[in-house]
């Protein structure tokens, strides 16, 4: 009987001293938390790629409620439905915002471009690229590890073991930029998805001159300068010896793919051209890809 | 016998042209000169294209003072200014000179007579040297005059010469001690001028007992120099092991250096050419290039001209033997391979060794064992198999405070590893990167 | 030039070490013991060390193929050969055969190759598989045949092993110390005991030849061995008819082989010189006080997992003497 007492007492002071403790402690070390941080994080998509540029959903969560406007702040994930009930939450006006999607900009494929030397040393982009230009002429173009492939998060890119160049599935990707942070050579750009899905871009990132890019590869970009006399609304510029379309400018007249005399640029998603007109090989294996 | 004290593997040797006297290689037809041959800013050019040089002609200055004047190394015309494919495979600019006949600066000595005697002041020594563009020519191309000059706060005591060697196949600073002894010597005296020392020591591994007999000898005739025989060990031509072999000091971590423990250390290819520069006004545009390999036919030492493309050395080497499999500037544990043969010979082209494709490939990875091999192996004292899994992981910051910018790159680790893990490939970038992280947080200060 | 230039970083070289040098170096290692047990135990070793050795390779196979499912098998690195042998030596040589099929099953499936196998395991594989069956057939696990019955294996005479002797002085029997072997029969092995671990003399020889290999550093087996002589030599001077004398200690069970082939196994032993040392006498300390304090008469098994245990935090914490770092302290 004394013995049972004893036992039902001391764990009893036990208790009632560790309660009083964790009571002292939740007040005096209580940090207050805008309830809507929480909330806003949980309508996220919680993969914490950082596509926004904050470290992970949470971060992002913090930073929507702190600025008190959504300028200029986009979950590439969850894109434009994701920002509507986070605006919601917040009161606020949700910014519409394009989708966007990466682009791989290297057309190298090893039938474009001959393979020179072997590499036999790690499996990374990164490290390839520390180590010398590459297996090819070209020290610009994709050098066809893998290491954007293993940093996206949604499984939007894979290796064509035939080409050797990482093709981006365009309904997966959302364009978090992962890949292209992960790219040490900076080929894969984010552009803005286009009408109908409907892109032309530059394929590729080499600055030689276009006599070296010629002999290293068969679809680079040799600065001629051709498509920028041709574009009718200005949207091309060439800095050294390499074409750039703006896709803020470029109307999707395809002027520019049909003028170039390397193949190098390319327009995805168009239905065939009339049949006199040539038909690019890259257009319709590229439309093949992405669907 | 002295070696330094942590780590350290046995490499086999493989020194097939020591036996091989130093032959004068023919003119290239044409010479190729990139405008980064150091490390530092690239120099810049002052000739243009058509312009008419001779052997010794100023073709371009120096970018910095971390930097290094270019030398035409032939007569000729100037064809163009345009880009080469580097070592790494990268393009970078370079002067082109097709070459015409063989005329020299008139200001150059090209008698072999020995000059003993320098009335120069040591800042007038430095200046010639930097004038003439002699970097280290052991490899790593460091403009010799700026290790001249001591930063303030830090007092040289000594001089230490590397005749080590420890890179095997090579034999280019054996061959230049056994043939260019006293010219050695007189270049070490320079040096400890320039310096304000008193004392060299001469460290020589003693699988070359020729040149340390030889140098020890003619070495009694110069007060201050002594030649210290050392035990055969890689990577014992490192500076910093090498101060740890002769003099039992040991250099703290990054950012620390040489200077900091009192040591100015120098290659027996730079002392030659602070020889020939001081003394017979003679800027660095050649320099000997050991040309080796087990299949090569005739595996020998070269007095090249810099700009003659690699092609050439192989060729008068025996030519480039049909399963080559691998082509590397330099010896086979620091070297470079090369991505083409006409890569031209540079201030730091110490060797060209060849390898045949089984040779050349890496065996398959296997899982590490955790047998703290590369532990023993490392001479820095550091864990490679740690650093390689960090690295790999991307974990910076633990990369960063495991010591990655004191790591020598000597290849040790990789050497002994019994999966054959690639650990250097990922430590390389571990410490490019943490360098990166560093040099961006010391800007914000 | 017919080929493609190979272009990798350096080192372009390699001095042809591998992991299966190094394994078949320790099997090498492991013949004089093996030797040793045949002559002793006969017929009963063979079955038990051939047992042990063919089920631990055909589980990693197994494993490896069918729940893994990785492409390329390792079973022909030696590492588990390896295993298995270190497990039918840390076995009585009348073992039946379903029981040491079951400690294979626990050495493999569960030391090795649920942590992901080769170099992954922070356990010695042999010693899981051990102590498992230690704690589950205990009867069969500490009945030691005598040796010199040849041709029996199963149905042989068991006897009190020097071990069991040592444990009963501890608990008070005075007599019990008098009846050990000499320490000259401990050394070569004429004693009863597990099958692999009773002469002395046959491990040394192993040891010797790894390290004249290279294949292991000195500082693990002699930290361990001195630290037990050093420590049972203490007990014994404060009370010889209680404690067994030092010589005894080293002679006898499971120290030599624990000592010499399984606290260096590579995987699961720290990566200095200074934390084998560490780890070393901390296993030498920790097999004494089981000995003479423990439960159990053998205390190596588990003073060499216990240790393992801590050999992360011990790599953690002794980190190799940076080059330079000397001249700042």
């Amino acid at each position: 009987m004394n013995l049972i007492l004893v036992a039902v007492l001391s764990l009893g002071a036990i208790g009632l001293i560790s309660a009083v403790v964790l009571f002292v402690a939740s007040k005096k070390f209580a940090v207050y938390e805008d309830p809507r941080i929480g909330r806003v994080a949980e309508v996220l998509p919680q993969a914490n790629c950082g596509g926004c540029g904050y470290p992970g959903c949470s971060g992002f969560a913090e930073a929507c409620v702190k600025a008190g406007s959504l300028d200029g702040k986009l979950c590439p994930v969850g894109g434009q439905a994701v920002m509507t009930r986070v605006a919601a939450i917040l009161g606020l006006e949700a910014v519409a915002t394009e989708p966007k999607v990466a682009v791989v900009r290297c057309n190298g494929s090893c039938e474009h471009r001959p393979r020179m030397t072997r590499y036999d040393g790690v499996p990374s982009c990164a490290i390839a690229h520390a180590t010398y230009g590459g297996e090819t002429g070209c020290t610009f173009g994709c050098l066809g590890c893998g290491d954007c492939v293993s940093a996206c998060q949604f499984g939007a890119i894979r290796m064509n073991p035939e080409t050797g160049l990482p093709e981006v599935d365009a309904n997966a990707c959302t364009a978090c930029g992962a890949c292209v942070k992960a790219c040490p050579r900076h080929i894969i750009e984010i552009r803005p998805k286009g009408k109908n899905e409907r892109r032309v871009y530059v394929s590729c990132v080499n600055k030689d001159k276009g006599a070296v890019t010629r002999k290293a590869c068969e679809v680079g970009c040799i600065g001629c300068g051709k498509c920028v006399k041709v574009c009718p609304f200005e949207a091309i510029t060439l800095t050294d010896n390499l074409a750039y379309i703006d896709p803020a400018k470029c109307k999707l007249c395809r002027k520019c793919e049909q003028e170039c005399p390397q193949g190098a640029i390319i327009a995805v998603n168009f239905p065939p051209r009339k049949p006199k007109a040539e038909v690019p090989v890259e257009e319709t294996k590229m439309e093949v890809e992405s669907k | 016998m002295k070696t330094f004290r942590i780590g350290g593997v046995h490499p086999a040797e493989n020194k097939l042209s020591a036996g091989k006297a130093i032959q004068t290689l023919g003119l290239p037809k044409q010479a190729v000169f990139p405008l980064s041959q150091h490390i530092g800013a690239p120099a810049i050019a002052v000739v243009k294209r058509g312009d008419m040089v001779k052997v010794g002609t100023k073709i371009a200055e120096a970018g910095g003072f971390v930097s290094a004047p270019i030398y035409s190394s032939v007569s000729g015309k100037v064809s163009k200014i345009d880009t080469v494919v580097d070592a790494s495979g990268y393009r970078k600019p370079a002067i082109y000179i097709d070459v015409e006949g063989d005329e020299w600066e008139d200001s150059i000595d090209r008698t072999t007579d020995l000059v003993r005697e320098c009335s120069l002041s040591p800042e007038e020594i430095v200046a010639k040297i930097k004038e003439a563009g002699v970097v280290g020519m052991g490899g790593a191309c460091f403009p010799t005059h700026v290790k001249l000059c001591p930063p303030p706060g830090a007092k040289a005591e000594c001089v230490i010469i590397n005749g080590v060697e420890c890179e095997p196949y090579l034999t280019a600073d054996h061959r230049l001690m056994l043939e260019k002894t006293e010219e050695i010597l007189v270049g070490v005296t320079l040096l400890m001028k320039a310096v304000k020392v008193t004392k060299a020591y001469i460290g020589i591994e003693s699988n070359k007992p020729d040149a340390i007999k030889c140098m020890t000898e003619k070495a009694q005739a110069y007060p201050g120099i002594e030649v210290v025989p050392l035990k055969v060990k890689y990577p014992q031509g490192g500076e910093k092991q090498l101060i740890d072999a002769v003099i039992r000091r040991q250099v703290p971590a990054p950012p620390a250096i040489p200077i900091n423990v009192g040591a100015v250390v120098q290659n027996v290819g730079t002392a030659f050419a602070v020889y020939e520069a001081v003394m017979k006004n003679k800027p660095l545009f050649e320099r000997i290039v050991t040309v080796t390999g087990k299949s090569l036919k005739n595996p020998s030492n070269f007095l090249t001209r810099m700009g003659t493309p690699m092609s050439q050395l192989i060729e008068a080497a025996g030519g480039m033997p049909e399963d080559t499999g691998k082509l590397i500037g330099g010896g086979p544990m620091m070297g470079k391979a090369l991505v083409s043969a006409e890569v031209p010979i540079c201030k730091g082209s110490s060797g060209v060794l060849l390898m045949n494709d089984k040779e050349a490939s890496r065996a398959e990875v296997q899982p590490c064992i955790r047998c703290a091999k590369c532990v023993s192996a490392c001479p820095m004292g550091l864990e490679p198999f740690l650093l390689a899994t960090l690295s790999a992981h991307r974990e910076w910051e633990r990369v960063e405070k495991e010591d990655v910018m004191s790591c020598i790159e000597c290849g040790s680790c990789q050497f002994t590893c019994p999966s054959h893990r690639p650990m250097l490939d990922y430590i390389r970038q571990g410490k490019g990167t943490v360098g990166g992280i560093i040099r961006a947080r010391n800007a914000k200060k | 030039m017919a080929n493609k230039l190979i272009v990798s970083l350096s080192p372009h070289v390699h001095n042809n070490d591998s992991v299966q040098r190094n394994m078949y170096g320790v099997l090498i290692a492991l013949i004089p013991a093996l030797l040793v047990s045949l002559i002793y135990f006969g017929v009963g070793a063979a079955i038990v060390t051939l047992t042990s050795v063919v089920a631990c390779v055909f589980f990693e196979w197994a494993i490896t193929k069918f729940i893994l499912k990785r492409e390329k098998n390792t079973i022909l690195d030696g590492s588990a050969i390896i295993t298995g042998v270190l497990l039918a030596f840390n076995v009585p040589s009348n073992l039946p055969v379903w029981i040491i099929i079951i400690g294979a099953l626990v050495a493999i499936g569960i030391g090795k190759m649920t942590f992901g196998g080769l170099g992954c395991n922070p356990f010695n594989p042999a010693l899981v598989g051990r102590v498992f069956l230690l704690i589950s057939f205990p009867v069969q696990m500490t009945s030691w045949p005598k040796i010199g019955q040849l041709t029996s294996y199963i149905d042989a005479e068991t006897a009190a092993t020097p071990l069991s002797l040592m444990k009963q002085a501890v608990h008070g029997d005075t007599s019990a110390l008098e009846q050990l072997p000499s320490a000259f029969e401990l050394f070569i092995g004429a004693n009863g005991g597990s099958l692999g671990e009773v002469s002395a003399l046959a491990l040394l020889i192993g040891l010797v030849y790894m390290l004249w290999r290279r294949i292991i550093t000195w500082h693990i087996p002699v930290s361990i061995l001195a630290t037990v002589f050093i420590f049972a030599g203490l007990m014994h001077l404060a009370d010889p008819v209680m404690y067994a004398s030092p010589v005894v200690h080293l002679f006898t069970g499971g120290l030599m082989l624990g000592a010499i082939f399984m606290a260096t196994d590579y995987v699961t032993s720290p990566m200095t010189h200074k934390g084998m040392i560490i780890y070393g006498v901390c296993i030498g300390f920790l097999t004494v006080v089981i000995r003479n304090f423990g439960a159990y008469p053998e205390g190596m098994s588990f003073a060499i997992l216990i240790m393992n245990a801590f050999t992360p935090l011990i790599n953690n914490y002794c980190k190799p003497k940076r080059f330079g770092e000397g001249k700042k302290k």
